[in-house]
């Protein structure tokens, strides 16, 4: 029959590796990030503005913290930030692909649902390093931040991984929430853990109960944590433990929800 | 009884694997078998056994909501069925999707608006082992020249195109489109399937959902009428033509004789709907001269059958009486294959 003839046989038909991930598709994915110019003001300008604000004061910039200073205690606190709101923002993005019928799209190609977040994850990471490395560099050049050379390089470093907690994050809220505004709702949670975790003000001003309560907000941990190499002393479990839970909660929480959202009812 | 018994003319009413001897050496395109699908109460498919060889151009025609997204999707792998199985060249569904078998152009979404044309069609690229050349398919597609523009900012039609370019790019044994012409203007429309046609590769399968009668009979071998979740009628083009091709007469007149009317030749079926009928026809002159001039019929009006009236006829299902249905009249060609078993065989 001559209608079969022409057919590509089937078993030369391959499926890619690694379920579809490409670095070429998340360099597409960083063009598109790079065309959003308000991600960008949020994630990379606001923590260099607030760093500049609160970072450089002279009434307490100097004051010594461990081997550093206080300025670079808050340069820390500043760039975390960045990284949260960008892996989180990231990882919301799904909200808005859903919400376009891409990611319907995306399930009638060799894509793999697992690849696909992986690349969201990736992209992420990258906005994250953007605005960790914006922070830094504008520390640097106020001369203002001091510790040693090597705690510039672990802090950043433990602080941009560490950022990967609110990537999952974002991909519970964005699963959560398809709608527009998922980036206010996320904005809005970020500025509410930022103070819980004590990056904008530190938790020694609250009240007790105000204090006690913030030990349970999801940035506390993360923030302590990366932190601690510079303000040393003695370690505290319980950050350890506040980082764990809420990353078992919000990768459970995204994992269920991609689940749902990938079913085939 | 059951909308399938009845004779159809010049339809086989419906597509029972194997119906076609000789095509069964070849794993089909397409192969479904008893299936459902049911949303919660709703039963968007109601057991469609369709059998597509390779090659073969195929109009999946019908009404809203008769379940023609539905079922594509599940040749897509995007849902399962509730009973009965697909199978896409043999495999399951979403093994076909990942190695490139088949691709599809779907009703609406799908697009981002913060991508170029160009990245878009990129990006696809990336996802498959292997693919056509981006520019090869965009020139295809007519959207070389719009290769820099915002998604967002192109047209529906220009949409339109980008989604049948990222469909070419695995050069797909199988293609589905949902309504691909939707919204496009009559130029639109017959560019997008001239640009289709260009672009037949021997041997590819397409099988496209639309309302559109003229489209299914332009571009398709072969027409799957489906209405309610069921395959109603599955014949060449040309006979399903010839069924919408028919008139409706209708006029006011009490006490109309329905075994009079329906014995006119070219009447497929009568309906007395209280003081008007309305009866269905190849012949409207015949029907109309018999009315005025051997009834007292009045306000007499004669119609061109569209689509929804061709499925009633065919049917009978939405029919008040379907006394004097297809069944009882020759008809146009009747020489036509008619239903070998009824729909309630396949429980
Ligand atoms: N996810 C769903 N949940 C509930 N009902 C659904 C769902 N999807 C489809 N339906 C129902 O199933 C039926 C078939 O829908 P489907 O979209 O397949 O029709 P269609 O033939 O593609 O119609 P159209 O020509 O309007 O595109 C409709 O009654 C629709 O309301
Ligand atoms: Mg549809």
């Amino acid at each position: 029959m001559s209608a079969t003839e022409a057919v590509i046989d089937i078993a030369d038909r391959e499926e890619p590796p690694l379920g579809g991930f490409k670095p070429a598709i998340v360099r597409l994915e960083v063009r598109r990030l790079l065309r959003n110019r308000r991600t960008l003001l949020f994630t990379v300008l606001f923590p260099v503005f607030f760093f500049l604000i609160f970072g450089l004061n002279s009434s307490y910039a100097k004051n010594r913290v461990g081997p550093g200073n206080v300025s670079a205690f808050i340069m820390i606190s500043m760039a975390l930030y960045g990284a949260v709101l960008a892996t989180s923002s990231g990882g919301a993005m799904v909200a808005v692909e859903r919400l376009a019928g891409w990611s319907r799209q995306l399930r009638i190609t060799p894509l793999q649902p697992a690849a696909y977040i992986a690349i969201k994850m990736v992209t992420s990471l990258i906005l994250g390093l953007a605005a960790v490395l914006a922070v830094y560099v504008v520390g640097l050049l106020t001369h203002k931040a001091s510790m040693p050379a090597y705690l510039w390089v672990v802090t950043a470093a433990a602080l941009w991984i560490g950022s990967l907690l609110f990537a999952a994050f974002g991909l519970f809220v964005g699963y959560l929430l398809p709608s527009e505004n998922v980036m206010q709702v996320i904005g809005f949670a970020l500025m509410l853990f930022s103070f819980g975790g004590g990056l904008f003000i530190p938790l020694s001003q609250f009240s007790h109960l105000l204090r006690e309560m913030a030990t349970y907000t999801p940035l506390y941990g993360l923030n302590e944590l990366v932190h601690y190499p510079l303000v040393q002393g003695t370690f505290n479990w319980t950050w350890a433990a506040n980082l764990v839970a809420w990353l078992v909660i919000f990768t459970a929480g995204a994992i269920w929800r991609f689940r749902k959202d990938t079913a085939r009812t | 009884m059951r909308a399938a018994e009845q004779h159809v003319p010049g339809i086989v009413p419906t597509g029972k694997p194997g119906h076609r001897p000789g095509e069964v050496h070849p794993p089909a395109a397409i192969d479904l078998v008893g299936v459902h699908k049911r949303f919660g109460s709703v039963e968007a498919v109601r057991g469609i056994d369709l059998r597509i060889g390779a090659g073969e151009v195929v109009a999946f025609l019908g009404p809203n909501g008769a379940g023609k997204t539905t079922t594509i999707d599940m040749v897509l792998g995007l849902s399962d069925p509730t009973e009965g199985t697909v199978a896409v060249f043999g495999l399951d569904p979403r093994d076909a999707v990942r190695k490139g078998l088949v691709s599809a152009v779907m009703q609406s979404g799908g697009l981002l608006k913060d991508m170029t044309v160009g990245e878009t069609v990129a990006y696809t690229s990336f996802l498959f082992v292997r693919t056509r050349p981006p520019a090869e398919v965009m020139e295809r597609a007519g959207i070389t020249d719009i290769a820099g523009r915002l998604v967002g900012k192109c047209s529906g039609g220009e949409q339109q195109r980008l989604r049948f370019a990222m469909a070419l790019l695995p050069d797909p044994d199988l293609l589905l489109l949902d309504e691909p012409t939707q919204g496009m203007d009559v130029e639109g429309r017959r560019a997008f399937w001239a640009a289709i046609r260009q672009d037949a590769k021997a041997g590819r399968t397409i099988v496209f959902a639309t309302h559109y009668l003229e489209e299914a009979d332009a571009y398709a071998d072969r027409v799957v009428l489906v209405r309610k979740g069921e395959v109603v009628a599955d014949g060449t083009s040309a006979e399903v033509k010839a069924l919408a091709s028919g008139r409706t007469v209708r006029a006011t007149l009490v006490d109309a004789d329905q075994d009079a009317l329906g014995s006119i030749a070219g009447v497929d079926h009568v309906e007395i709907r209280g003081s008007s009928v309305v009866v269905h026809c190849s012949d409207s002159d015949a029907v109309a001269r018999y009315l005025l001039t051997q009834t007292p019929a009045r306000d007499l009006e004669v119609a061109a059958l569209g689509l929804e009236e061709a499925f009633v006829a065919l049917t009978g299902v939405d029919g008040p009486d379907p006394v004097g249905g297809p069944g009882s009249t020759g008809g146009p060609g009747s020489t036509g294959r008619t239903n070998p078993e009824p729909d309630g065989a396949r429980r």
